[in-house]
């Protein structure tokens, strides 16, 4: 058993920086409020945007009549779709790796014909001040023909169900293209299946056949939020030799960028994006929804123009996590062995065609060595806001069902759950579902360090209180990151990277060039660049980061380090290849007299050869898969059904925690996210298709007076494509909770909740059912 | 040769075989190669237009996804997958 800490990190190597967990560069900025966040841009004669919203799920919009509005005064500029070029419905690489249908995003920001779910956008106001701004909205007139809309996968998939999008396809064919849409002269479909793919592994019937034990299961989750604390925000200013500038909080300038060029129909080139602060994004700030709208008002009104929303409109009129269903039957031999695994997993796109099922199919059993399987995905779009990117996107909700799934199979060969998923994990070498081989990865020893876990070998005491566990799964991602480091004159180092920092990766990155340079942490100056003074970045997202604009800040400071030894090479008149960089101190190999610390060659760099910067742009591959697993106790109070979390430790793969202390930050975010979806969270519509509980007070996320602290254990199985073994870590925290809490809340009580969430009603009335009430 | 997997619902056009050999040192030539083998197939892997993968498919190399599509270098043995691009954190499909 391990001796316990509440967070602990299992670490294979040392390094000087990386593995320490210095204060972060922008924390004074923040904790002090002066750090800049989205709507904290004012400039001169600036204009306040309002957007008017869909009252209806679904209608035809018969007409918009703005008049009434661009004739009240202090209005400067009404705009709805035909104010921008329609766009190309073609699923695009945004030449740098962004791939989008611009076509239906263009249609989520304003709608074009129809709307598509309560909250859609219809057209934007700009006005002198917000209150003006809203006046104007009440005098815009749309005449609608209200539709019945679809607000579930399951009525959406019914052959009589009310339809979308006429042009949306099925199936594969070639008369599709890419995106998922008929070609224009094509007969229409009539459906709201806007996907379907299939995984296929060994002889699944063989399997089944060779199974002793067969467990079937069925789970479904409802959309939820991802509860970011800063609403969508940004200003943006059409200038008068036609470029523009946006200033907003989101997770990739480069595609607030792209995206805004490409909606107005102008070269990236005219469009400069500044990255504000980010209170918060867990994917749902990849994608646009006020940029754009916000330069299209500039562009008619001939003034900068801000764009905030409420948190009505963050609920009602931007992406949450799918809604799901997801079935799966899993076989298993009498010793244990997993044989046959398959699944049918159903997830709600919202509006437009695109919910994270590809990634959940992907990871659903990925950290598992099953031969044979079959598994399928489904992507339906329903009158509701589009999906967006939630933290391991799809994946939690398929855990959910294979990991739930994966408790009964251990209580019936009364093996013990991490024992059994012990035996059934993968491997280096071994295949996963999906097909591809692992690389090197760290379930095994992630498992075992759970299993050896104070926490898991300490008797859980009292009635109604239950003991859970479940592991999760998640690919990571990599991309294309750019950095730049600068020398300056005193020795210290101003790095600019194109990662907007939504997780302490400022710190991180200046934590590479430290090592790398041998220098403190503190004299690296890390920021985050427009997309004028950095190159290309994809987002933040996927876990990336630390992964790609690491080794961005790697290669960068590598170059540096180069630069040094030439500059001490020249000063003393020998071959670079005589001087060695050991602890930021240049030195001749076989003159110990000659020596000249960083800072001394940074003060001499100008008359040496002028200034030395590093830079770097990467695209690496193998960002490597890692594991969580969590081990949580509950109590169900038999009274209310409330249930309490007792004690909660997640312990992860991270290869090598670079700021442990950020890393924990992330585990113990992504547990108490996926602690709120498992209990509380929810969005509720009624049958018009109008979300019930759109602000904070009635959508009920946790707090800290909900939860107890929770523990951590950062496992390092080093990756060996990155220099210190790093593996992104944001997103698999929040992989395993919800099935983890299920299965302790089973067995607390007796009952089987394959329902999200688990809120006190449903609980109670599981409770009332099994005794028969 | 390297060994190519068949998507599932492309395995129609390969004859039902869930695996193929094929030659080639890039994910490009693979392809090409394949295509002369299977007609028809490439349509579904390539977009002409922009001469790269169709946008949303991902090429895994060897186990790690390649971040160089159809410029991605294959080894004499090397087992290449094709699979739905996961964007994550950021979803690729709006």
């Amino acid at each position: 058993m391990l001796d316990y800490k509440p967070n602990m990190v299992l670490s294979n190597e040392e390094f000087d920086s990386v593995g320490k967990s210095p204060i972060r560069h922008d924390g004074a900025d923040k904790v002090t409020g002066r750090a800049r966040y989205g709507a904290d841009n004012n400039m001169p004669g600036m204009l306040y945007g309002k957007i008017l919203r869909s009252p209806h799920a679904h209608a035809i919009i018969k007409s918009v009549d703005a008049s009434a509005a661009e004739a009240l005064t202090g209005v400067h500029a009404v705009v709805t779709s035909a104010d921008w070029p329609e766009t190309s419905m073609k699923l695009t690489d945004l030449a740098e790796g962004s791939i989008h249908n611009l076509g239906f995003l263009s249609m989520n920001i304003l709608a074009r014909g129809k709307a598509l779910y309560k909250g859609h956008p219809i057209a934007a106001v700009a006005a002198v001040n917000a209150h003006v701004a809203e006046q104007a909205l009440a005098l815009i007139k749309v005449e609608y023909e209200v539709l019945k809309p679809v607000l579930t996968a399951a009525e959406a998939m019914k052959p009589d169900a009310p339809i979308l999008h006429d042009r949306l396809a099925a199936v594969s064919s070639p008369a599709l293209r890419p995106g998922g849409l008929l070609e224009d002269d094509a007969e229409s479909m009539q459906t709201n299946i806007s996907n379907q793919f299939e995984f296929s592994l060994g002889d699944l019937e063989q399997g089944f056949k060779d199974a002793d034990i067969i467990v079937e299961k069925e789970t479904t989750t409802q959309a939820v939020h991802q509860g970011y604390i800063e609403p969508q925000a940004g200003v943006a200013h059409w200038q008068a030799d036609g470029k523009v500038t946006v200033w907003s909080s989101s997770q990739g300038q480069f595609t607030v960028r792209d995206q805004t060029a490409r909606f107005l129909g102008i070269p990236v080139g005219q469009v400069k994006a500044i990255p504000m602060e980010i209170g918060g994004g867990f994917g749902a700030k990849g994608i646009t929804y006020v940029e754009p709208v916000a330069a299209l008002l500039s562009r008619k009104s001939g003034r900068p123009v801000k764009i905030q929303l409420t948190r009505t409109e963050v609920f009602e009129g931007t992406g949450p996590t799918s809604g799901t269903q997801v079935k799966c039957k899993v076989g298993v031999t009498k010793d244990g062995k997993i044989v046959a695994a398959e699944a049918e997993l159903i997830y709600e796109a919202g509006a437009f065609p695109g919910s994270p099922v590809g990634a959940a199919i992907q990871c659903m059993m990925g950290q598992y060595d099953i031969p044979n399987a079959h598994l399928k995905a489904i992507d339906v779009v329903i009158n509701r806001p589009k999906a967006a990117a939630y933290r391991a996107p799809g994946a939690p909700a398929a855990a959910f069902c294979m990991e739930t799934a994966l408790d009964e199979l251990a209580e019936k060969l009364e093996m013990d759950p991490l024992e059994f998923r012990l035996m059934n994990s993968g491997k280096e070498g071994s295949r996963r579902v999906t097909g591809p081989v692992n690389p090197l990865v760290g379930y095994i020893e992630t498992l075992q360090a759970a299993k050896d876990h104070q926490h898991y070998n300490t008797k859980l005491e009292g009635k109604l209180r239950g003991r859970g566990v479940a592991s999760g799964f998640w690919g990571n991602n990599s991309g294309p990151a750019s950095a730049v480091a600068v020398v300056n004159s005193d020795g210290t180092v101003s790095l600019t990277e194109g990662s907007p920092d939504i997780g302490g990766s400022r710190v991180a990155m200046a934590m590479h060039v430290a090592e790398v340079l041998n220098i403190p942490v503190e004299d690296i100056k890390p920021q985050v660049g427009d997309t004028d003074s950095i190159g290309f970045t994809s987002n933040t997202g996927g876990s990336s980061v630390t992964f790609k604009s690491g080794w961005a800040c790697y290669n960068a400071a590598q170059s540096v380090k180069e630069q040094m030894v030439l500059r001490a090479a020249k000063i003393w008149e020998i071959p670079e290849e005589d001087v060695e960089y050991k602890e930021a101190v240049l030195q001749h190999k076989s003159d110990p007299e000659l020596k000249l610390t960083f800072k001394q060659i940074a003060a001499r760099m100008i008359p040496t050869g002028g200034p030395i910067v590093g830079s770097a742009g990467v695209n690496p591959p193998g960002p490597g898969p890692s594991i969580g697993v969590h081990v949580v106790d509950v109590e169900v109070d038999p009274e209310t059904g409330k249930v309490d979390i007792l004690r909660y430790t997640a312990v992860q793969d991270a290869g090598k925690a670079i700021h442990p202390a950020y890393v924990e930050g992330q585990i113990q975010g992504g547990a108490v996210q996926g602690i709120g979806w498992a209990l509380n969270e929810e969005y509720v519509y009624n049958d018009s298709g109008v979300m019930l509980n759109s602000s904070f007070l009635d959508y009920r996320m946790p707090t800290s007076l909900d939860l107890p602290m929770i523990d951590t254990v950062i496992v390092e199985i080093a990756n060996p494509n990155h220099p210190y073994g790093v593996r992104g870590v944001g997103e698999v925290p929040i992989v395993p909770p919800m099935a983890a809490i299920s299965n302790a809340i089973y067995d607390a009580i007796g009952v089987r909740m394959n329902d999200l969430p688990m809120s006190p009603d449903k609980v109670l009335e599981a409770l009332w059912a099994k005794e028969g009430k | 040769m390297a060994e190519i997997w068949i998507p599932p619902k492309l395995q129609q056009l390969t004859g039902g075989n869930q695996q193929v050999q094929i030659e080639g040192t890039t994910v490009r030539r693979l392809i090409n190669n394949l295509e002369a083998q299977y007609p028809g197939i490439k349509e579904y892997l390539v977009d002409e237009m922009e001469d790269d993968l169709i946008a949303g498919i991902a090429v895994i190399v060897d186990g790690e996804v390649s971040q160089l599509g159809m410029l991605e270098k294959v080894s004499e043995n090397a087992e290449v997958h094709f699979l739905p691009a996961i964007g994550g954190g950021c979803l690729g499909q709006l």
